[in-house]
């Protein structure tokens, strides 16, 4: 039986609230609607109010709150309803939630999670499509993962609740209704570890979140240029799992990361950073990058020209020095 | 909820006038036990010695920074005296002489401004959260922790101290109206001190009182005059009654002033003019309650001679503690980053252990 992102979600909640009187669910219309995109889908029906309960529109409170309630020996589950709504809970996340256990020299501890929906490619309204990981993985203190299939969607958010540190849990929306099989038994630790999707020995695509499918697209289409992509998936920004990656890259000798953030300042400059620090000997090009535009998040009828695509990453593959030619890197 | 029962009295609760006679604003409080108001008395008289030696030691380069609370002492010794031991207390970078009265030690609560940790006591035991910087941000998590507390069957209630400038935060209408929502036993106390650095209250908020605040979100609301410590702690300990009662939260506003300068580092001449603040000297806190308990034969001129000596020594083993070189070690960075460190921060401790050894 397949099963989409968003009920793997639904799954791993229920299993952990299950597991552990301590874990609670709240946030907007997380109750009797079972949240926007419905991840908590009959939660409280089945746990009581007491469990998963509405709180008041409010995400700074939503986090703060929470921040109070872990103190007092509760694991909170958070939702926050988009992406950019998130931003009023920031100084929150920031200030707080990310320092707390280091302020107290480890007195308190804040084990909760901010699930946070996030990433356009579904024809949403401005504010609903912004890709904010690098707010957060910029951020000492706090742990960033991010699924790319339903499976992982499980796995990662089971570790995310039981994480003794707090975890942002940005979730691809793109991929909430894509479904695969999946078995609510955990395979081992997700966290903190990059994954080998597919392997290849031509060169690595790193991707995570909404770009994970688009990389195996593109690998799935490289066959036809003749080129055997490795497509490795980060699950987890921070930290950030130098060995996988850099193991991958080592073996292949190219890299281009991909995510639809825009590029300036993002997250892909880190990734590039380490990969050519740590593989520069083995590298046959320069590792490249495939990224949303600079610009704000647009207009739902021309977000296609932002996202990263197969045919953008292919163009950027070909440019890895194949033949003899220089590279020329930046478009 | 009927909104008679939200709203404050109409004139701040007052139980002693400036110069030391009873007033009769009570409010229909309860007037604290005379053992209590020694006890205030006695931490307050510490509390005005510790902050004139910490400001002293900000000249002398041992402290980075301190905002002193001179005239706010009625409200930061009944803050912790309404407070049972098994309460929680959430101060703000204003609140060292609060914590003092709860019997943290000087070295424990200056260790923030000293600049040698975060936070210097463990909240845990102490029942202290960290003193928080960023505004209004404490008073959502008092209500989350109240809220904790309440649903764990505990007999206990949060305190949230936060100046009349950063009522104007957005945490903190989120914080009251979470609280009374969930009917969180959290007790929220402005200190009105009437600037936010040099932002008089005036052009601060238009509310005649910000204890009106509390109205709109539900909650039972009081004022109080915050320079009269027997006022203070009779509100204090009456809202915290209540909401341990399971009433719901209380919001109370203290009206007084800050007889120093935000900091030792601001000039509060720029802002406010002489004439005003020694209009507000003539009300302070500490004489007042000193002149009603002799007045009233609860206090004679040995206990007060005692009480001095006390804060004297006390101030002593301030001067001792700071004086003393703090000892801290660079590995610490490292700690309690995450629960385990990365391999990130394991490479980077690697790297300052080595520079540290040339
Ligand atoms: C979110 C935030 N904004 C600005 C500041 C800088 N700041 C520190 S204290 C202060 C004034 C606060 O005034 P008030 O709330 O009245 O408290 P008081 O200092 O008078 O006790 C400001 C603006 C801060 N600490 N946090």
């Amino acid at each position: 039986m397949t099963t989409t992102m968003a009920q793997a979600l639904n799954a791993a909640l229920r299993d952990a609230l299950k597991d552990d009187d301590r874990v609670l669910v709240f946030g907007e219309d997380v109750g009797a609607l079972g949240g926007v995109f419905r991840v908590t889908d009959g939660i409280t029906a089945d746990f009581g109010e007491d469990r998963c309960f509405d709180t008041p529109l409010a995400e700074s409170g939503i986090v703060g709150f929470a921040v109070g309630m872990a103190m007092g020996g509760f694991r909170p589950v958070v939702e926050m309803q988009f992406d950019a709504f998130a931003y009023p809970a920031f100084e929150q996340i920031t200030s707080h939630v990310a320092k707390l256990r280091n302020r107290t020299r480890g007195a308190l501890s804040l084990p909760m999670v901010i699930r946070i929906p996030y990433a356009g490619g579904i024809g949403g309204v401005e504010h609903h499509c912004d890709s904010s990981e690098v707010y957060y993985t910029h951020t000492p203190g706090l742990r960033v993962v991010t699924p790319g299939t339903a499976q992982d969607a499980y796995d990662l958010l089971r570790d995310a609740i039981d994480s003794p540190d707090p975890v942002v849990f940005l979730e691809p929306k793109a991929r909430y209704w894509s479904g695969e099989e999946v078995g609510f038994t955990r395979s081992g630790p997700a966290m903190d570890k990059a994954v080998v999707r597919k392997t290849g020995k031509d060169v690595t695509l790193i991707a995570y979140g909404p770009m994970v499918a688009t990389a195996m697209e593109t690998a799935e289409a490289a066959k036809d240029e003749g080129w055997d992509v490795e497509v490795v998936d980060l699950r987890s920004l921070s930290p950030f799992d130098d060995e996988t990656v850099t193991a991958s890259v080592r073996r292949t000798g190219r890299a281009v990361v991909v995510h639809e953030a825009a590029g300036f300042g993002g997250y892909g400059a880190e990734v590039v950073a380490r990969v050519t620090e740590q593989c520069f000997h083995q590298l046959h090009a320069p590792v490249l990058r495939v990224t949303g535009l600079d610009i704000p998040y647009p207009a739902p009828k021309l977000e296609r020209h932002t996202l990263p695509d197969v045919d953008r990453i292919l163009d950027t593959i070909a440019r890895l020095q194949w033949a003899d030619t220089p590279v020329v890197a930046g478009a | 909820m009927a909104v008679e029962t939200l709203l404050p009295s109409a004139s701040p609760v007052r139980f002693v006038a400036e110069d030391g006679t009873r007033a009769d604003r009570h409010g229909g409080y309860a007037e604290p036990t005379e053992t209590r108001l020694k006890e205030t008395y006695r931490l307050m008289v510490l509390g005005r010695r510790f902050d004139v030696q910490a400001t002293a030691l900000t000249k002398q380069g041992r402290l980075a920074v301190y905002p002193s609370s001179a005239g706010q002492e009625a409200c930061q010794v009944a803050a912790a005296l309404a407070l049972q031991d098994n309460d929680w207390l959430f101060p703000t970078y204003r609140d060292s002489v609060a914590l003092v009265a709860r019997g943290l030690k000087p070295g424990e609560v200056l260790t923030l401004l000293r600049g040698d940790a975060h936070c210097g006591y463990n909240p845990t035991e102490t029942r202290v959260a960290p003193q928080c910087t960023p505004l209004a941000t404490q008073t959502l998590h008092a209500a989350g922790l109240a809220h904790a507390m309440q649903r764990r069957g505990e007999d206990a209630v949060a305190l949230a101290l936060i100046g009349d400038g950063a009522t104007s935060e957005g945490d903190f209408h989120e914080a009251l109206n979470f609280a009374a929502v969930f009917k969180a036993p959290v007790v929220f106390f402005v200190q009105n001190n009437r600037y936010a650095i040099s932002v008089p209250f005036e052009k601060q908020s238009a509310a005649p009182a910000l204890a009106y605040k509390g109205i709109g979100y539900g909650m039972r609301s009081e004022q109080v005059d915050g320079n009269d410590a027997v006022a203070v702690l009779a509100v204090l300990d009456d809202a915290v009654k209540h909401a341990r009662e399971g009433k719901g939260p209380v919001l109370v506003e203290a009206h007084t002033y800050r007889i120093d300068a935000h900091t030792n580092a601001d000039d509060a001449t720029r802002y406010r003019d002489a004439d005003e603040v020694a209009k507000w000297r003539e009300a302070d806190p500490v004489k007042r309650l000193e002149t009603y308990l002799k007045d009233r034969n609860s206090l004679s001129e040995h206990e007060i001679e005692l009480c001095h000596a006390e804060a004297e020594e006390f101030a002593q083993s301030v001067r001792d503690t700071l004086n003393a070189e703090s000892e801290l070690d660079p590995m610490s960075l490292f700690d309690h980053v995450y629960a385990e460190p990365t391999r990130q921060l394991q490479r980077q401790r690697a790297m300052v252990a080595a520079e540290l050894e040339v």
